[in-house]
């Protein structure tokens, strides 16, 4: 807090962001600088003041998706100075604070680049191809009513645990965005693993990793080359060994389900 | 398209399919390896003539030698397949990507590895299979076509000696990676297993490439 | 108008049970013929749109989000309660209703209220059966945890992620619903109106955030589920992008308003440390298990905690409230600070935080200990202070966190306009004056899986199947009127931007409409606000046009309701001239400076009708009966 921290004296920063008015127009790396910033504001209060002086000056204020500010949403992004989230891991760019930047830094600012993921406007793309994951089969399918009693399937604590850990992805994107081929593949290894651990999943176990390949790589994003970016990028930290069971899951799908 | 078409043009089947034939592959270096050792018996290559005669004429290996030229090929194809869908995944590069941040190096150039290493191939297959098989070779004192001969005698030119330890090089980085993430690609990554599992690769890539290495390096140097 | 509630007759216990059998079904191949309209993807609208898809109906879903997966409800972090009983301490469907009203602070209705007790027990069930990763024991069945304002282990939890884990249940039911066909999704596009035809709600008018476009959809019934107005206040611990737009609309299309001014201001929050803050941070409830709250006896007391002995600290909780100590209920934890702060003895540099400290816990269980209990907390703390909280004591502050008020609705979710229902935070329904921990989540899937879909049906069963096109003059109307007021807003080129605004508003809803309010603030505040939305309306700053991704018109729209939903929370609270719960008058308090209600004049609902923006509003009353509980003064001493 200020006052709190001796060290807090305001910095003058240069960013250089992409601008880019609409999918297809094309962008270009502009620079601004800002002047003031408070150490204890987040990335994203550090992007408000600079909003707010473009809107003053009766210019476009710069695009950028956020919502909850807390790192649990997913929906902020931003490639910071060459990384996913920034250069702070385990870390959404919201929970990202200034402190980590010095002053008379210059700091580049893009969006999320994957082909699979559009540019809306400035630093805003569409995530919708990682729904269209989540659509092919990240379900179980189940209706509302008519289900058996919460304690009537045990499940051991250590596979909860774990089923647990691969639910926490929050889809914000980063594995794609750092990921060298655009690969969805953390993401997607995340759901087929969570439901893949529990036993509500098993009836649909095959089908379900089958159906959501599928439709990930239609939305054209790359293929897994085990480089293991993704996961060091990942703020929730979703581990790379769910991409082994993603292919673990795969390969015994194929081999042996009943879809032809 | 059927079930099993569908499955290997997938992204994940692709990758299986480099990493199997990379593990074969991997296996073929085992062999070629323990055979060129002969190379160092110190009776002027007698024994490694011997052993050449063996491969170029035992039926079994001669079947081996086509199911080597397929683990090649598809290695090869399906590697460059995948890297021509993940270049086209993102069109827009960034300005600014600090990938050296978050991963390692061969395992970002695992294709730029395989290059050098194909190019390699190439020139050793033309030096020593393709005059073996249809060049012009003297014979050693017990009647083998001498090869031997040919390898003294490639390995004396400094810059052939040079292509080789390179390519060796290239060879263990693409290996530390390859070796480790094959298993990964199989669904083999468990707290248990997987620290031996890279550990091992790391020993075998150092090991089978120094191997290699020494081999040119040893006709350079003390012959 | 007389509102009606449509509370069942009959034992408490048994209501539901009997409507449930007395409301009229569609018969399966006719559900087919209705489409329903939801706005909001959260808990309760997500699980609405996937039950109601499974039953046979047409669905739209309408989220201002990129995707249904990042509505607010995914924040939420402590846990869901449920009449389970599996910890055999004594709980059952009775208790958690009982301890829900008290909660309250006996402003909720009976009926509704044990409703959501009884389906608590299924919701449990229906998430596990989705997959929900909810924490086990060893032995493999599910574990619980304690939570304010009860003496049982209700709370069911997925570590700090709760809400996470359940909105990721219902978006995997709902994205299972969209795949077949039968719901169809709707991101980035938002409610800017409420379209009635003959008195019915028809359908809404949406603009698509990234083209622009304004486009009508028509059904049969509409289903608000667009969650609080907590950012009324500026800094609040919602999302930036949660808003009263969807529910305000209706409400000035007739819907009703009740109890606007029930906020729930949380104690324990991360401070605010500068002008430029966008919003607040909660900090779990459960660290006042083991956190000492302080501040120095002196005013003005500017030396580090550490340099302050222990006999010049004043544990101000422990001693008012020997009993309760840290662990009273969320809105005494917060006034008290603010009382503190008022004093001038608070901490850090702007005055207005208390320390929350656990040395003593560190001291007595060890570092390790405390690491495991509050490991994630300390290290979000750390994060976004800087600071070391194992260390220093922590400093906290009260800060807005949820609204029990809300449209008002019938026991079925019905608005007062026939064929508009509201869900989950949107109505005000279930928690009276004062939520209790854990029972937001239970509240939104309550409505969503296991009430609306009921309700619903009992209504289009009546309703002939015809559509209405968007061709007709009603739809055409609320689209030219949503237009102009875009245009209006592009074209005022003032000199304020629209945060300028809302700050200053959100800065008069906290100092006169938050944790304390007196009349005559209210009053103050309220001509105030009047001026404020005038000169909005004169003298804001917009950039660029409707037809493009414009993040500065989404929350002018949004803002200018703020303006006007303020007005409509001061005067609420200006007419409840009593204190309960979160709602608290500085006139009406006990002599230990505690919450003084007054049952004989205020036990009912404000429901407020809309008559215009510069007209009084006017004020319905459904009296609350309580049949099945005793009204007592709550203390904790």
């Amino acid at each position: 807090m200020a006052g709190n921290n001796p060290n807090s004296k305001p910095m003058n920063l240069t960013l250089k962001v992409w601008r880019q008015k609409n999918t297809n127009a094309s962008g270009q790396l502009v620079t601004y600088n800002v002047k003031d910033i408070s150490p204890e504001m987040s990335f994203l209060e550090m992007m408000d003041v600079l909003n707010e002086d473009l809107l003053r000056q009766g210019q476009d204020p710069i695009a950028f998706d956020h919502d909850c500010r807390e790192g649990i949403c997913g929906m902020c992004s931003l490639y910071i100075n060459g990384r996913a989230h920034g250069p702070e891991s385990g870390t959404t760019t919201c929970q990202l604070h200034m402190r980590k930047f010095s002053d008379g830094d210059t700091i580049v600012i893009e969006p999320w680049r994957a082909n699979a993921f559009p540019i809306h406007k400035d630093l805003s793309v569409d995530r919708s191809a990682l729904d269209r994951i989540q659509q092919a089969g990240g379900y179980v399918s189940v209706n509302t009513g008519g289900v058996p009693d919460a304690n009537e399937i045990p499940i051991p604590k250590s596979i909860a645990d774990k089923a647990f850990d691969a639910a926490t992805c929050i889809q914000c994107g980063a594995c794609v965005a750092a990921c060298k081929n655009a690969s969805a593949m953390l993401f997607l290894s995340a759901k087929v693993s969570q439901l893949a651990l529990l036993p509500q999943g098993q009836v649909e176990r095959k089908t379900r990793v089958e159906n959501m390949l599928a439709q990930h790589d239609e939305e054209g994003f790359g293929s897994c080359t085990n480089i293991g970016s993704c996961a060091a990028e990942c703020p929730v930290g979703i581990s790379l060994e769910n991409i082994a069971i993603l292919n673990r899951e795969y390969i015994v799908a194929k081999a042996t389900s009943e879809n032809v | 398209m059927s079930w099993f078409t569908k499955t290997f043009s997938s992204t994940i089947g692709r990758k299986l399919v480099v990493a199997l034939t990379g593990l074969f592959l991997c296996s073929f270096l085992v062999v070629h390896l323990i055979g060129n050792l002969q190379l160092f018996s110190a009776d002027e290559g007698i024994a490694f003539n011997a052993y050449t005669y063996f491969m170029t004429h035992n039926p079994v290996i001669r079947a081996m030698e086509i199911i080597l030229l397929l683990g090649f090929v598809f290695h090869i194809y399906e590697a460059y397949a995948l890297s021509r869908r993940n270049q086209g995944a993102r069109s827009v590069k960034y300005a600014v990507n600090h990938l050296d941040q978050n991963s390692s190096w061969s395992s970002r150039n695992m294709g730029l590895l395989g290059t050098v290493i194909f190019i390699f191939l190439l020139v050793h297959l033309y030096n020593f299979y393709f005059k073996l098989k249809f060049g012009e070779i003297g014979l050693d004192a017990q009647g083998n076509k001498n090869l031997y001969a040919i390898t003294e005698e490639a390995f004396s030119q400094w810059w052939y000696v040079a292509l080789y330890v390179i390519s060796m090089v290239a060879l263990a980085f693409h290996l530390i990676h390859g070796f480790q993430s094959a298993f990964q690609t199989l669904g083999l990554n468990h707290k248990k297993y997987t620290p031996a599992i890279k550990a091992v690769g790391y020993v075998f890539s150092i090991v089978v490439c120094a191997g290699f290495a020494a081999m040119p390096l040893y006709f350079f140097f003390f012959k | 108008m007389i509102l009606d509630s449509k509370i069942p007759d009959g034992p408490l216990a048994e209501k539901w049970e009997k409507h449930k059998f007395n409301v009229k079904l569609v018969n399966p191949a006719n559900k087919r013929k209705y489409d329903i309209i939801i706005v909001g993807s959260g808990l309760a609208g997500a699980s609405a749109a996937a039950t109601l898809a499974e039953l046979g109906y047409n669905v739209k879903v309408f989220s201002f989000h990129d995707s249904a997966r990042r509505a607010h409800s995914i924040a939420a972090q402590g846990g869901i309660n449920a009449a389970k009983n599996y910890q055999n301490d004594g709980d059952s469907v009775h208790r958690l209703f009982y301890d829900t009203i008290k909660g309250g602070d006996y402003r909720a209705r009976e009926a509704n209220v044990y409703r959501l007790a009884q389906v608590s027990v299924n919701i449990i069930d229906q998430c596990v059966a989705q997959g929900v990763p909810f924490a086990r024991e060893y032995g493999g069945l599910l574990a619980n945890r304690s939570f304010g304002g009860a003496q049982v282990s209700r709370t069911f939890y997925a570590r700090g992620q709760t809400g996470q884990q359940l909105l990721l249940g219902a978006y995997s039911a709902l994205n299972r619903q969209i795949a077949y066909g039968k719901v169809k999704m709707y991101p980035r596009t938002e409610m800017l109106d409420l379209v009635l035809v003959d008195g019915k709600a028809r359908g809404i008018v949406t603009r698509n955030l990234i083209t622009g476009h304004i486009e009508s959809h028509s059904a049969h019934a509409v289903i608000l589920a667009t969650g609080g107005y907590g950012n009324v206040f500026y800094l609040s611990t919602n999302a930036m992008g949660s808003n009263t737009t969807a529910i305000w609309r209706a409400h000035k299309k007739g819907a009703l308003f009740g109890n606007p001014c029930f906020t729930q201001i949380h104690p324990t929050c991360i401070p605010v440390s500068g002008d430029y803050q966008s919003k607040l941070t909660l900090m779990s409830e459960s660290l006042r298990n083991d956190g000492r709250v302080w501040v120095p006896k002196a005013k003005g007391d500017k030396r580090p905690p550490q340099n302050i002995p222990e006999d010049e600290r004043d544990y101000f909780l422990e001693r008012k409230y020997p009993a309760f100590g840290n662990l009273v209920p969320r809105d005494v934890a917060s006034r008290n600070a603010k009382q503190a702060c008022d004093e001038g003895r608070g901490v850090g540099s702007t005055g207005l935080a208390v320390y929350l400290d656990f040395a003593d816990a560190i001291k007595r269980d060890g570092l390790d200990k405390v690491s495991q209990k509050y490991g994630n907390l300390f290290d979000m703390y750390a994060k976004i202070t800087g600071e070391n909280p194992y260390e220093s004591p922590m400093r906290i502050y009260p800060a807005v966190h949820y609204t029990m008020g809300g449209l008002w609705v019938d026991y079925n979710l019905m608005t007062s306009i026939p064929g508009l229902y509201a869900a989950g935070e949107a109505n005000f329904s279930d928690h009276g004056a004062n939520r209790l921990g854990a029972s937001a989540l239970m509240q939104g899937l309550a409505d969503g899986y296991f009430v609306l879909p009921y309700t619903i049906g009992d209504y289009l069963a009546n309703m002939p199947a015809a559509k209405v096109s968007v061709d007709h003059p009603a739809f055409k109307e609320a689209e030219g009127a949503v237009r102009a007021d875009i245009q209006k807003l592009l074209s005022i080129n003032g000199t304020k931007t629209v945060d300028d605004f809302h700050k200053e508003l959100g800065h008069l809803m906290w100092d006169y409409c938050g944790m304390a309010r007196n009349a005559e603030g209210l009053t103050y505040a309220k001509g105030k606000i009047r001026e404020l939305r005038e000169e909005y309306w004169k003298n804001v700053k917009l950039v660029g046009v409707n037809e493009e991704f414009n993040q500065t018109l989404e929350k002018a729209g949004r803002v200018a309701d703020f303006l006007e939903l303020g007005e409509l929370m001061v005067t609420d609270a200006l007419n409840r001239n009593e204190s309960c719960g979160g709602h608290f008058r500085e006139e009406y308090q006990t002599p230990e400076n505690e919450a003084l209600r007054d049952d004989e004049n205020y036990t009912y609902v404000a429901a407020w009708e809309y008559t215009g923006s510069n007209s009084e509003p006017i004020l319905h009353k459904e009296e609350l009966q309580f049949e099945n509980v005793k009204l007592t003064q709550r203390s904790y001493k």
